[in-house]
């Protein structure tokens, strides 16, 4: 299944300056997982050993995966997928 | 003796902030004196008072601000703080633009002091803020004053004249690096300003986020974001990538075993000062560090707005 995903300005040097890109997968993992594959090096700033890294937040809709599973997470037809730094930079 | 700081004005409560040694987390460093500079004394309770107050002065000087003007910038949050305070001890209304994942508790602060805040989209980060802060000037310039703090030469100034002053003042000739993140680099290109007039060599370490995507608020990536025209790379002599979970790690070490509960961005500071001090004590070299303390870290209690039941 495919999901849309929105990137944050940050991590748009992986994404050949794109906003927004499609992955696919059953779970927020495997769609981090397809991201990977489509855009290297994605995965390494969104995940550490533990999961998802303190400082970065994925949005399925308006959930925060922290609370419904983390990477675990099903998706069903039309959700949308949103990385948000936990933090606004400069 | 009693320094008298009795004051007219809370705009006079701004700098002189005290250089503070740390005795712990500097163990590994017995020889080696580390002093944070508590810049979160300022009466608005960081570091960005310094430069908000210098860009609103020198304003009002020479008449780019008046008090029928509204001031607007884009701001992370402290500067905002800084603006909000002193519009409204200058009788100056304040409009801010800020992502809004900023902390929920700067948000606040500002809007206490009556300022209005526009917020913008947080997958676009600062820059989107300064865009949008940016164009609402240029099309209302007879309402509207903007002093970008990222290229307005009193942000530096500020600190030429007040923190690097201050920290030869304080220290002398015994200072031998300074330590300061980068965000709008207004800190480092000052106070390095100041210290490189010094009659003594003092190395100035700029410390910057290790990634573009990091959790270490205030300060900059520069090799990803627009680079702010008031930024020189040769002022300083190094520059000391920190990743977030050293910088956060430090901010909690600092709180529990020397009582300052600081910030992250000041967390990185230290991180780096902590280790500069370390490599000259093994390598039997003398020195004495200074590193700028940001903000406390209460500013950053407070989960942001997109993460209602984030916990950190």
């Amino acid at each position: 299944m495919d999901t849309i995903v929105r990137i944050p300005a940050p991590l748009r040097s992986l994404t050949g300056g794109a906003d927004e890109v499609v992955a696919s997968g059953a779970t927020v993992g495997e769609i981090v997982a397809d991201l990977e594959v489509k855009h290297p090096g994605l995965r390494d700033r969104l995940l550490d050993a533990k999961g998802v890294r303190r400082f970065i937040n994925i949005y399925v809709g308006e959930e925060d995966v922290r609370f419904t599973g983390g990477l675990e997470t099903a998706l069903k037809a039309g959700d949308q997928i949103t990385i948000v730094p936990a933090i606004a930079g400069g | 003796m009693i320094d008298s700081r009795r004051l007219a004005s809370v705009t006079e409560a701004v700098g002189d902030t005290p250089l503070v040694r740390l005795r712990v987390v500097t163990k590994d460093a017995p020889d080696i004196p580390v002093y944070a500079k508590l810049e979160c004394s300022n009466p608005g309770g960081s570091v960005k008072d310094r430069a908000a107050l210098r860009m609103m002065q020198e304003a009002l000087k020479d008449g780019r601000l008046t008090r029928k003007k509204t001031l607007i910038d884009s701001t992370s949050g402290n500067t905002g703080v800084a603006y909000s305070l002193f519009g409204a001890a200058l009788g100056i209304p304040v409009k801010l633009v800020m992502p809004s994942n900023v902390s929920k508790a700067r948000k606040d602060i500002a809007r206490a002091f009556g300022t209005e805040i526009l917020f913008s989209d947080p997958l676009e980060g600062s820059d989107g803020a300064i865009g949008i802060a940016k164009r609402m000037a240029a099309e209302d310039p007879e309402l509207l004053y903007y002093p970008d703090q990222y290229s307005n030469p009193d942000n530096p100034l500020a600190h030429y004249y007040g923190t690097g002053t201050e920290i030869l003042r304080d220290l002398g000739d015994q200072i031998t690096h300074f330590v300061a993140g980068l965000g709008t680099s207004g800190t480092m290109m000052g106070t390095a300003r100041r210290l490189k007039e010094h009659h003594r060599p003092i190395q100035c370490v700029a410390v910057e986020p290790d990634s573009p995507m990091h959790g270490l608020e205030g300060l900059k990536h520069m090799a990803s974001s627009l680079v702010p025209a008031i930024y020189d790379r040769s002022m300083h002599d190094e520059l000391c990538a920190v990743t977030t979970e050293d910088g956060w790690d430090m901010a909690d070490r600092l709180a529990r075993e020397e009582g300052m509960h600081v910030g992250h961005s000041s967390g990185a500071n230290l991180f780096c000062a902590v280790n500069i001090a370390e490599k000259l004590q093994r390598e039997g070299k003398p020195g004495c560090v200074v590193a700028i303390v940001c903000d406390r870290g209460d500013r950053y209690f407070s989960p942001v707005k997109w993460d209602k039941r984030y916990v950190w």
